[in-house]
């Protein structure tokens, strides 16, 4: 088993930048719109499950991103067109089902993805090792609030519809190469599909019909080409720092 | 110290002993545990403030989660994110304190909601600039700290042990929203003239929040009498402002006080009088932002209301099914 490649250090390799930004920018804006929730949530509990997830998150996105540079000048001195986050991660958070099916279909991708990027012993596999534990738990929580809202009364369950058929457009994108990310597309898109249409059966609701991508949304966070809410997030976010140049925070 | 407390008259019903034993419990400073007898209006008095405290740590989130989504750095974001966080598992473990006392949750949060308790009356302030999220930290919990800190020897134990561990969390956003400021201050002149800003718009609000003055506090003896509170209104008022003086000359901003002044012969500092006429308003639901905070609390409860229907119904579902499980 002592082969030369399983005893080389995981972390001797460079970090390749444009995935480091790509990953990291996963991250930071999920974060950020969970961050939208602070004070609106259904119950207490959800406040602080939430807040949790979305500081994970934000722990993640200034590992990676400080991997590609500085954390702030790349979170708040990028214009849209240079993010690389996925489509799926920067949709409104819309009502607490459309929220929790996002949840569950990026969930579902980054446990694949890390768990994928851990066994790999690339340069990204420290991280994930470490973040794969936290996602675990993202999708545990996503997993559970998709049955209960699934298979809870007759509202619960036409909004949980709704927000899967609206969101699975996105969901292609998910799969598409992402430079210097070395994963088996195919293999995880095979395993994202199964276990998310297991959850989703199990939550008595039908695995959506249209397509994952259409022509315009294929792969289109990536290049940065993202949707139109965006642009605001980004205004909001940045604003702040933006309007003092060079002050320390 | 047997004789300085307030007992009241056992009600006819209390069986023999009880109010003497409780008196005694209190007179020792040992702690009253929710399986105890007590008396109702300690009772009472207790799922109030508890409740009061516990609305306070959720309508409490609002002001500073503004921030959440324009804090102008990563890692001020995420110090902001856990502070609002921890603030909800404040709420929980305080409602979790007053339902040992009886109370119920849904029922208090419905209280809260329809106008019928109170929250803490610093949180219908605004937050306007990002040195407010700093000055928070900075007065509103150390104010909280100087408030709570006593109350970890409070005579409800449920009560005393949550202070144990909200103050421990408290004080650590203290510093963190001091070294923020510290950082502003070290800064532009413009984040220099945002601090300053906000010191002068949180100053007389911070200290309203440690309660009308002791000549017109009309619970305070009473739970004094209980120990349910160690101190008078007036006395942490002042300890907040002797601890407070110091830090502010060290950051080097001006507290808006003309009357402020160190007093060789009592020991403490000499103020000013907060505008008591603005604290009644502000507790009578008339201050900048009582309407918005009840207004969001409300949305978020009615909105979220369908999530919590599905919970329950999906659990009795589970139940239904395992039961039938278990007679198969």
């Amino acid at each position: 088993m002592s082969t030369p490649e399983t005893t080389a250090a995981p972390t001797a390799s460079p970090i390749p930048r444009a995935a480091a930004i790509a990953l990291g920018d996963d991250a930071l804006v999920l974060s950020h719109r969970l961050g939208e929730w602070a004070g609106h949530a259904p119950v207490l509990e959800e406040e602080v499950a939430l807040a949790n997830i979305a500081l994970d998150l934000l722990g993640q996105a200034r590992v990676l991103l400080s991997l590609a540079g500085d954390e702030d000048e790349l979170a708040y001195l990028r214009e849209e067109r240079a993010f690389r986050n996925l489509q799926l991660v920067e949709q409104p958070n819309g009502d607490f089902a459309h929220t929790i099916v996002r949840q569950l279909y990026f969930s579902t991708y980054q446990h694949l993805l890390y768990a994928e990027l851990a066994a790999g012993g690339g340069p990204f596999a420290p991280l994930a090792a470490k973040a794969v534990k936290e996602v675990a738990y993202h999708r545990d929580h996503a997993e559970q609030w998709t049955l209960r809202l699934g298979d809870g009364t007759e509202e619960s369950h036409a909004r949980m519809l709704r927000a899967c058929e609206a969101l699975w457009r996105f969901t292609g994108e998910l799969f598409q190469p992402v430079e210097g990310v070395e994963v088996d597309g195919k293999r995880m898109e095979t395993a994202w599909l199964a276990s998310v249409g297991e959850i989703l059966r199990r939550a008595t609701l039908s695995v959506p019909e249209g397509p994952r991508s259409g022509a315009w949304a294929a792969g289109a966070g990536r290049q940065g080409l993202h949707t139109e809410s965006f642009g605001r997030m980004l205004a909001e976010m940045q604003h702040l720092h933006r309007s003092h140049p060079g002050a320390s925070w | 110290m047997t004789t300085t407390h307030a007992a009241e008259a056992p009600p006819p019903d209390a069986p023999d002993g009880l109010q003497e034993h409780f008196d005694a419990t209190i007179a020792r400073d040992q702690r009253v545990e929710p399986r105890d007898w007590m008396p109702e209006g300690y009772r009472k008095t207790l799922i109030r403030q508890i409740a009061q405290h516990a609305h306070s740590e959720i309508i409490g989130m609002q002001p500073e989660g503004e921030w959440i989504t324009r804090a102008p750095s990563l890692r001020r974001k995420a110090i902001l994110f856990a502070k609002v966080q921890d603030e909800a598992g404040h709420g929980l473990y305080l409602y979790s304190a007053a339902e040992t006392l009886g109370a119920d949750r849904d029922d208090l949060t419905e209280r809260l909601i329809e106008g019928r308790q109170k929250y803490s009356s610093i949180f219908n302030y605004p937050t306007l600039s990002f040195a407010d999220v700093g000055v928070i930290g900075w007065f509103v919990d150390g104010a909280a700290i100087c408030n709570q800190v006593p109350l970890c020897r409070s005579s409800y134990g449920p009560y005393a042990r949550a202070m144990v561990r909200i103050c421990k969390e408290e004080s650590f956003h203290q510093r963190q929203g001091y070294e923020l400021l510290m950082t502003m201050m070290r800064g532009t002149d413009a984040q220099r003239e945002m601090v300053q800003d906000a010191v002068n718009r949180w100053w007389w609000p911070s200290l309203m929040m440690f309660g009308p003055p002791d000549d017109a506090s009309p619970n305070s003896a009473r739970s004094m009498a209980w120990k349910i509170k160690r101190h008078s209104n007036d006395e942490l008022r002042r300890r907040f402002v002797d601890m407070t003086v110091p830090q502010a000359v060290k950051l080097g901003v001006t507290l808006p006080d003309p009357e402020l002044r160190w007093n060789e012969e009592s020991g403490h500092h000499d103020f000013g009088t907060p505008d008591w006429d603005e604290l009644m308003r502000v507790i009578k639901g008339d201050g900048p932002c009582n309407e918005q905070r009840m207004e969001r609390r409300r949305t978020a409860h009615e909105e979220g209301a369908w999530v919590r229907e599905a919970a329950t119904a999906h659990a009795a579902k589970q139940a239904a099914r395992a039961e039938r499980g278990a007679a198969a």
